[in-house]
């Protein structure tokens, strides 16, 4: 299989604080990714620097054509560009929604479609309409975000991030923050994904889902990766130390 | 020759579009409550203040919207001389010579006594109007005779006159200078002053009605009225000379006098000196003249209610027709310019490159560290000095506008920092540019949250927009100080002026919650607004 991300030895610093340090993956296409690992180790910051949204030190992230590439800290000219050409490609979905307010959730799926791939309305609507139903907020489309659930707030998220028609879909702890019996109504979406064939890379705390629907999990520790790879190999039989301690803390 | 010819269409095309504009132009200027006075070769403007009161000018009390006094009348003669017609300009006081300097008016003329210092800035005409200063005290008060008898006491009189300087140079006199006559002789009634020293003529208008006071002594020095006119100008000078020898000569000035009851001696000698010939001598008679009659009963006598409630309607139409649009349409104008400027200057602050944001800075803490009133004689007489020369009303909603726009953008700036991180990461994140991510997701959300500061600011602005007068416009509170001192009634002009201030922020008090409750994105919000 085409592999569609590749990330090449990114290094990113806060301060005297390594946050990643040289981590190499890749991603083949309509594979789900399962980020994993302890409070801190570096996934959220590994998925923000694959959309932009954290500016990485040292390194390489290919997206389908699109390719950021850092040395020593230099930022080439047509960055901005690229930064936005990479964000059009990598969907994105937050642990806290991030849903606009003012707009409706109709609204909040079509803004980007007419603001930034110069959509017409009515066409953008007409997707819009379709993803939303998709996700199951047929009925709530001229809701405002607030009149919304938690559960149906993400679901909104995902519908708005997917009306970008992203080439891979981003999820930051996407079930957080969410009452428990909310979480199985997102999930059921990113599986849904996943069956139709989306690319999804998922931080996540949620481990029966990354086991039960993963492609390949891939454990950090402290900047770095330990083990990838198959959910399976690395749920049952963790080959580093640091994985098997931190799956402890989930069986008990 | 084509070349020229096309030279030629393309001017009259030029000529065209120039005349296009200045139809648009002349009828937005129409539109907007004719603000500019259309200046007239014909027209001799002359600047004074109609606050300054009786007899010099004030409001007609029988028709507010008519200024009247002896200098209109002086003018209204002496324009006739000089084959122009005369055109009153409302200008503060304190404020006539600058004002003359800039060029609102050819000739400033309104009490301005004769001086060195003032010489230095403008030429005088030779003089129209002699008197003395007098002094009053209260009824019962039998220690003061003369200025050596102020000794330790407090005086009061105008600011700026030349009591003012007569009371300092005396030394040991506790001096306090006031705006306004009435209120240097309500004091002194009240015994907040020992005794008030004026020009004569405001001497006899002010403090004779008022039983409580009396004149002492004789007219301390004598000084000269004269009229001002720019030093450039003297072949102007020359033609008003001219114009009030003439007057003098064919008695009309002494007529004029005489109708405002204020011929005296000093005058009628000044005369006989510039003219040879003799001029009939007056007593000072003002007790018996009519004028002056008509002028008292107002300030003194006591109304009935039916009169007082007459009086008041008649205060309604300066204050709603002259001051209150005049306060409307500087208030929107200044607002629009302050949330313009103040949302580009929260956004410079927050997001351009570091010199940007200094200078943003910068901007706001001056515009709000200084004082309004500075800021507006700057933009008014401060500017014509580098060639800026602005009408009043721009020079008003410049500087009302880039005052409130620092206020303006520590509001927005705080309503920007108020919306989550969140949201900037989440239109970033859907490709929009940062500047797409402001315009559609992070100004309008602190939008919202600002509109109560704003509404408040724009309450407060509409109030402070009364300080405008002191660059010559007539707006509400102005008028309320025209009216308050014709008629001598701070109490009833005051609180109607205050109501309408009131009724005219209640609208925009009411718009502000209805926009409020609209943009809600939280219902709750929106039910308890």
């Amino acid at each position: 299989m085409k592999q569609l991300i590749t990330v090449e030895n990114l290094h990113k610093s806060y301060g005297a604080h390594a946050a990643l340090k040289g981590v190499s993956l890749a991603v083949e296409h309509s594979q789900l990714t399962a980020l994993i690992g302890p409070s801190g180790c570096g996934k959220s910051t590994l998925l923000r620097c694959l959309n932009g949204l954290e500016q990485f030190d040292e390194g390489r992230i290919c997206i389908g054509t699109i390719t950021l590439e850092m040395h020593e800290g230099k930022l080439p000219a047509d960055h901005s560009t690229k930064l936005r050409n990479l964000r059009e490609q990598a969907g994105m979905v937050f642990q806290s929604f991030n849903l606009f307010p003012h707009l409706t959730v109709l609204e909040n799926a079509t803004l980007a479609p007419v603001v930034v791939k110069k959509q017409s309305k009515p066409a953008a609507e007409k997707i819009a309409r379709e993803l939303l139903k998709k996700v199951g907020l047929g009925e709530r489309m001229d809701y405002y975000p607030s009149q919304l659930s938690g559960g149906q707030q993400q679901r909104a998220a995902i519908a708005r991030a997917l009306a970008m028609e992203p080439q891979v879909m981003l999820y930051d702890e996407p079930t957080s923050a969410l009452d428990p019996t909310l979480v199985g109504e997102v999930l059921g979406i990113m599986r849904q994904l996943d069956d139709e064939g989306m690319t999804q890379v998922v931080v996540t705390h949620e481990m029966r889902f990354a086991r039960e629907v993963a492609d390949q999990v891939i454990v950090l520790s402290a900047g770095e990766i330990v083990e990838a790879g198959d959910p399976e190999v690395i749920f049952t039989a963790p080959s580093d130390e640091r994985t098997r301690e931190f799956l402890k803390g989930f069986l008990q | 020759m084509r070349r020229r010819r096309d030279r030629e269409t393309e001017r009259r095309r030029d000529g065209e579009i120039l005349q296009a504009l200045y139809r648009s132009v002349s009828l937005s200027l129409l539109l907007s409550v004719s603000l500019f006075t259309t200046a007239n070769a014909q027209d001799l403007r002359w600047g004074g203040d109609a606050e300054g009161g009786a007899p010099y000018l004030l409001p007609n009390p029988k028709n507010p919207r008519e200024i009247v006094g002896f200098e209109i009348d002086l003018m209204n003669a002496l324009a006739a001389q000089l084959k122009r017609k005369s055109v009153f300009v409302q200008n503060q006081w304190d404020g006539l010579v600058p004002g003359l300097q800039r060029g609102n008016y050819e000739l400033a003329v309104n009490g301005i006594e004769i001086t060195e210092d003032r010489q230095q800035q403008v030429n005088f005409s030779i003089a129209y109007y002699l008197c003395g200063e007098r002094l009053s005290v209260r009824v019962e008060e039998n220690a003061i005779q003369s200025l050596a008898d102020l000794k330790g006491k407090v005086a009061g009189t105008l600011k700026a006159s030349l009591a003012q300087r007569i009371l300092e140079q005396a030394g040991g006199i506790e001096v306090r200078s006031y705006e306004n006559q009435n209120n240097a002789y309500d004091d002194l009634a009240i015994g907040r002053l020992s005794a008030v020293l004026m020009d004569e003529p405001i001497a006899v208008y002010y403090s004779t009605p008022n039983p409580k006071l009396k004149l002492v002594g004789a007219p301390i020095e004598q000084m000269e009225y004269g009229i001002a006119v720019r030093k450039r100008d003297a072949a102007l000078l020359q033609q008003v000379n001219d114009g009030l020898l003439a007057l003098m000569r064919n008695g009309e000035l002494q007529r004029i006098y005489e109708k405002w009851g204020i011929w005296n001696a000093a005058t009628a000698q000044h005369f006989e000196k510039l003219t040879g010939a003799k001029a009939a001598q007056a007593a000072d008679n003002s007790a018996t003249n009519q004028v002056f009659q008509d002028f008292t009963q107002n300030q003194t006598r006591q109304l009935t209610w039916g009169e007082r409630l007459q009086r008041w309607k008649s205060y309604l139409p300066p204050l709603l027709f002259v001051g209150a649009p005049m306060t409307l349409l500087i208030s929107l104008l200044s607002m629009v310019v302050a949330v313009i400027l103040g949302l580009a200057l929260a956004l410079v602050n927050l997001y351009a490159p570091q010199p940007f944001t200094w200078l943003a800075r910068a901007y706001v803490e001056v515009m709000r560290g200084t004082p309004l009133l500075i800021q507006l004689y700057l933009i008014f007489y401060g500017l014509p000095n580098i060639g800026i020369r602005l009408s009043p009303i721009v020079a008003a909603v410049v500087g009302l506008g880039l005052n409130y726009a620092a206020y303006e953008a520590e509001n927005y700036r705080a309503g920007i920092n108020a919306i989550p991180r969140g949201q900037m990461e989440a239109a970033l994140s859907l490709g929009m540019t940062r500047w797409q991510a402001l315009q559609h997701i992070v100004v309008p959300q602190a939008m919202r949250l600002v509109i109560p500061p704003v509404t408040n600011d724009f309450i407060a602005l509409f109030k402070d927009s009364s300080i405008v007068s002191v660059i010559t416009m007539v707006e509400l509170t102005k008028v309320y100080g025209q009216l308050a001192s014709t008629y001598y009634d701070y109490i009833g002009v005051g609180l109607i002026t205050a109501t309408i201030y009131f009724l005219m922020g209640l609208p925009f008090v009411r718009l502000a919650r209805w926009a409020e409750a609209k943009l809600a994105t939280d219902k709750r919000v929106a039910a308890s607004l």
